[in-house]
């Protein structure tokens, strides 16, 4: 495992981060990743995001080496979204049992790769090392080899174990492989002077689908996108394209960096969410490719195409400017999206009370500081409490977020809108945004929640109830007050006995006699007599148990 | 009469089966204030909890004690101190449920020695229930977890009987398995209550997992029984089983108080609730009440309309087995021949699933038998979607996970009532598909001679032929 170590330490000294730039020696040398808090952790594993990275890849076969959990958990849990092959989607595990881990799993791993080659004949197999092979030291980068030799074709390790460290991480990891095995290894059918890369982007939802016909337009090629809606064959003969896009910079850096320095395509950090943000990253495409000796028309093209479009999406989100007015949005992600997002809601009318900047750059708060004033609230890091508490005391009136903050909006009867990687809808580009705001106005003026935040009938019965200083009122609310009150009602007015004592001496000894309840309690049974009775036939029998 | 087969293969493709621990820890969410804590790397608990927050569409408390690889080579107390001193001092739980996984039982973690070194440690844990459970990923599957936990939780949380070994025959303990849903423990909860008994569900998944709005925001689980009454179950008359898988935790209950069990295997149906009626009659000493005379016939008269859709048909199907037990006999029952059946551990009711063989096996062994045995209808939980499509044919969700519709929380199966709606459902899936896909063309019965026997075209295949197959 000291190459894996070595291997997680390169990657924390990444030259292209700039967060990673702009720390001490010390610090860098802690890498990037927060220590995990027992306890208090939540997010996936290195094995989650190797796995989250490479499995857009359409016509490849992923196999998973370790238990049912790895993958019985979490298979077809993300939206991706394919124009071709669904072999992706298909789960393939080794399910380790407990004799794989006494005798080892290499021999399981390697049959099952026999299996999917006579099954499916993928054109490459990715094989996922888990946390249990790798303590009991499998070696999958040897049964990977002798597999690759065996059956001709590719057989990928992806060494990523889940305790290695955090979903980020495992991004990289997985990086690192294409690096490694595929990236190179193929040749394009042809090269055209428009050839790009996009890395980091995972088609979700199908939204690169959203942004693909301007670049169709432009005559632009997305040569591979690394990995959404990929195919092997793309992924393996990416190094000839001319320019690329780092399209989530923090998930894979170091394959932009390194696809740079061996192959010299230059790239730039971009993202398609958000208006001016679509526009400047189709303006770096068109200048990295005419520097790359594209034809110099591609320059106003581009900007032709960016005139249309972006006065195509400010003409939709004009109008709900006036419905929006007065309305404060809470945005929670994964913080690189935040700035640009801000300024789309902000040109709809949305007044923003607060924005996450847990992973942004210094550069990127800066400009969120720009767009949204000095007293925007950045939040480095919300408890669930403290974001519920917001949302219920009115601070903001609709919360955009992931996931898994979902519930906390939800059920303080507010308004959220999901934009990770659960989401439904598409929201990349022009077209995105537009929908986005669209999106944003049907859950803010949905006549819903107005019925939702109504207090419950016994609610407002009680709050009537409580100023007339009635105990009804108590009693209609309170199963355990009723039982009680039922429990205190006199049966032997004489000697003051209650129902409850007598069902307890009844339930007790099992009686089933007026004259038995007399013994047990301090009844009379003279006047009461036929209330005791009337009790006693109510009762269930307390000797049934012992005839079972 | 079925025999549980167990392929071959090297490698599982399309899992119907999921982790030990995440069986355990939905056993946990049961109970009130409580934090399920996986011991073992953070993407157990991760994978875990998606899944349950994509089932459920709730927040669901899972925690983990995020163990890293030099963590899990010299040994995770140090993790499972911190882990728990930190969920105390953050969430204030009434109890932590530990589950271990595939990591920490194969480097060998002693959860039970080092609760007790913790319990030394910090005085202030005294009084918090640390609970823990071993359960291997490598072993078993998600039912056999659950079953672990509430055998657990009944073993150290209820007190043995009192001196005067005072009982209430009006109260009723319940063990439900996990393939019952909220919905379905609100249902036997209503029909306990309505003989006058007053039951205590253990774990009760409806208390929590219900989807109700809470008025205060909570890190634990809100609602579910608590502590308190667990613990006081061994006052109960009786003890109520539903499912093969708790047993265990049945046999586990009397030894410790005495409290007698009865075992419902099954509570789909006709028969079972027949057989849940008698005995609820028996234990109150009350009529069965008129509102569950009424339910029964609107059930007969729902068979007697269903009957015509369903029976025949050819069932792939694949769960948990008792849901397989359970739903494969209502729909033998129901005239359905169970053709191809796969589960995901062994147990002891899979010999009298009414089929003759029963795979231990993956959604593809499902899909190839179906394939080759021409099944035409399927029922399994959602990850069988991607197989529904290809086989194009009805498909009825059902067990955990169910990620891509609404409601799983509250689908019914169990009693008179839950069972009228589920046949219903289904006649009405095969009803859609005959209108959608099977509909008579003048050609469809031309030439029928010329077919060979068993030549896969299901619409075109006659009476004889399908008597012959």
């Amino acid at each position: 495992m000291s190459s894996l170590a070595a291997r997680v330490q390169s990657i924390f000294n990444e030259p292209g981060c700039a967060k990673n730039g702009s720390k001490s020696e010390a610090e860098r040398k802690k890498g990037c990743t927060k220590q995990l808090q027992p306890g208090s952790a939540a997010g996936g594993c290195a094995f989650d995001g190797a796995k989250i990275a490479l499995q857009p890849i359409t016509d490849v076969a992923h196999l998973v080496h370790g238990p049912i959990a790895c993958e019985g958990n979490s298979w077809d849990n993300r939206g991706a979204a394919s124009s071709g092959s669904s072999l992706w989607r298909t789960a393939f595990t080794t399910d380790m049992s407990e004799t794989d881990i006494v005798f080892g799993g290499e021999k399981r791993l390697c049959k099952a790769i026999k299996e999917i080659i006579d099954k499916y004949d993928p054109p490459a197999i990715f094989v996922y090392q888990t946390c249990i092979p790798a303590m009991i030291g499998d070696d999958i980068n040897a049964v990977c080899k002798a597999a690759s030799q065996r059956f001709g074709k590719p057989v990928i390790p992806i060494n990523s174990p889940g305790f290695v460290g955090s979903k980020n991480l495992g991004n990289k990891l997985a990086g690192e492989a294409l690096l490694d095995y595929v990236i190179g290894t193929q040749e394009p059918d042809y090269t055209t002077p428009y050839d790009v890369n996009l890395i980091g982007e995972y088609n979700l939802s199908g939204e690169l689908w959203q942004v693909k016909p301007l670049l169709d337009e432009l005559g632009v090629r997305i040569l591979s996108c690394i990995s959404g809606d990929a195919k092997y064959r793309e992924v393996a003969s990416s190094h000839r394209a001319r320019a690329a896009m780092l399209v989530c910079s923090k998930a894979m850096i170091n394959v932009a960096r390194k696809m740079e320095e061996r192959y010299g395509i230059p790239f730039f950090e971009g993202s398609f969410y958000g208006i001016q943000d679509s526009s400047e990253s189709l303006r770096q495409i068109a200048r990295l490719l005419v520097e790359r000796g594209a034809p110099k028309d591609l320059l106003g093209r581009t900007e032709a195409v960016i005139a249309r479009e972006e006065a195509r999406a400010w003409a939709a989100i004009g109008p709900y400017k006036l419905r929006f007015k007065g309305k404060k949005a809470l945005l929670i992600t994964g913080g690189v999206k935040s700035w640009s997002v801000v300024a789309a809601l902000q040109q709809a009318g949305l007044e923003l009370v607060g924005t996450s900047v847990k992973k942004s750059t210094r550069e990127d708060k800066e400009r969120i500081k720009q767009l949204m004033g000095q007293d925007a609230r950045m939040i480095e890091d919300m408890t669930p409490r403290e974001m519920y508490k917001m949302l219920k005391d009115a601070k903001a009136d609709i919360m955009l977020s992931g996931g898994k903050s979902q519930f906390v909006a939800l059920k303080a009867a507010m308004p959220w809108l999901d934009i990770n990687q659960e989401r439904c809808h598409a929201y990349m580009g022009y077209l995105g945004m537009v929908k986005l705001v669209e999106e944003i106005d049907k859950s803010l003026s949905n006549p819903m929640w107005e019925q939702l935040r109504r207090p419950a009938p016994w609610q407002a019965l009680a709050r009537a109830m409580v100023q007339m200083q009635s105990t009804v009122a108590a009693v209609a609310c309170d199963p355990a007050v009723t039982e009680a009150a039922r429990r205190a009602r006199k049966i032997c007015f004489c000697k003051t006995v209650d129902l409850g004592t007598i069902e307890d001496a009844i339930y007790a000894h099992g009686l089933r006699s007026v004259e038995a309840v007399r013994d047990h309690t301090n009844a009379v049974g003279g006047c009461c007599k036929r209330r005791i009775e009337d009790v006693l036939a109510s009762s269930p029998p307390a000797g049934l148990q012992a005839a079972e | 009469m079925a025999t549980a087969t167990v392929p071959t293969k090297a490698c599982a493709i399309n899992p119907l089966k999921m982790s030990q621990p995440i069986g355990a820890a939905f056993a946990f969410m049961g109970l009130s204030g409580a934090m399920p804590l996986l011991h073992g790397s953070q993407g157990c608990t991760s994978f875990g909890l998606t899944l349950f927050v994509r089932h459920f569409k709730e927040a669901v408390p899972l925690q983990t004690t995020a163990m890293s690889e030099v963590a899990t080579v010299l040994g995770g107390y140090e993790n499972l101190e911190q882990a728990i001193l930190n969920i105390y001092n953050r969430t204030k739980p009434k109890i932590i449920g530990i589950c271990s996984t595939g990591v920490t039982e194969t480097n060998g973690d002693d959860v039970d020695a080092y609760l007790k070194l913790i319990r030394d440690k910090h005085p202030q844990l005294a009084k918090l229930p640390l609970v823990c459970v071993s359960t291997p990923d490598f072993k078993s599957a998600f039912q056999d977890g659950w079953e672990k936990a509430v055998a657990r939780i009944v073993e150290m949380l209820v007190e043995g009987p009192n001196v005067n070994g005072l009982r209430d025959p009006s109260r009723v303990n319940v063990l439900p398995g996990c393939h019952l849903t909220p919905g379905d423990l609100d249902e036997l909860r209503a029909i306990l209550e309505d003989f006058g008994l007053r039951p205590c569900f253990l774990p009760d998944l409806a208390g929590s997992l219900d989807g109700h709005i809470p008025d205060e925001f909570t890190a634990t689980t809100f609602g579910g029984i608590g502590v308190g009454e667990i613990a006081s179950m061994g006052r109960a008359g009786w003890t109520i089983a539903v499912g093969g898988q708790m047993r265990r935790a049945a046999e586990v209950m009397q030894a410790k108080t005495g409290v007698p069990f009865r075992l419902f295997e099954r509570l789909c149906g006709l028969g079972p609730n027949d057989d849940l009626m008698t005995f609820l009659s028996e234990i109150s000493g009350r009529p069965v009440p008129s509102k569950y005379r009424r339910q029964r016939g609107q059930l007969a008269d729902a068979m007697l309309d269903a009957h015509f859709h369903i029976g025949g048909r050819k069932l792939a199907i694949a769960a948990e087995p008792d849901l397989l037990f359970d739903l494969s006999s209502m729909l033998h029952d129901m005239g359905a021949q169970v053709t191809a059946a796969v589960t995901t551990t062994q147990s002891a009711v899979i010999e009298r699933i009414k089929t003759e063989e029963v795979l231990i096996g993956d959604l593809e062994d499902l899909e190839e038998v179906a394939r080759t045995k021409h099944c035409d209808l399927l029922i399994t939980h959602s990850h069988g979607r991607q197989a529904a499509a290809r086989l194009k044919i009805p498909f009825y969700r059902a067990g955990f996970p169910m990620f891509d519709r609404l409601g799983a929380g509250h689908q019914l199966s169990i009693g008179y009532r839950g069972t009228r709606d589920l046949i219903f459902d289904i006649a009405n899936l095969v009803i859609a598909d005959r209108e959608e896909n099977h509909q008579p063309t003048p050609d469809r019965w031309r030439g029928l001679a010329a077919v060979p026997a068993g030549a896969g075209n299901r619409s075109s295949m006659g009476s004889t032929e399908r008597s012959i197959a």
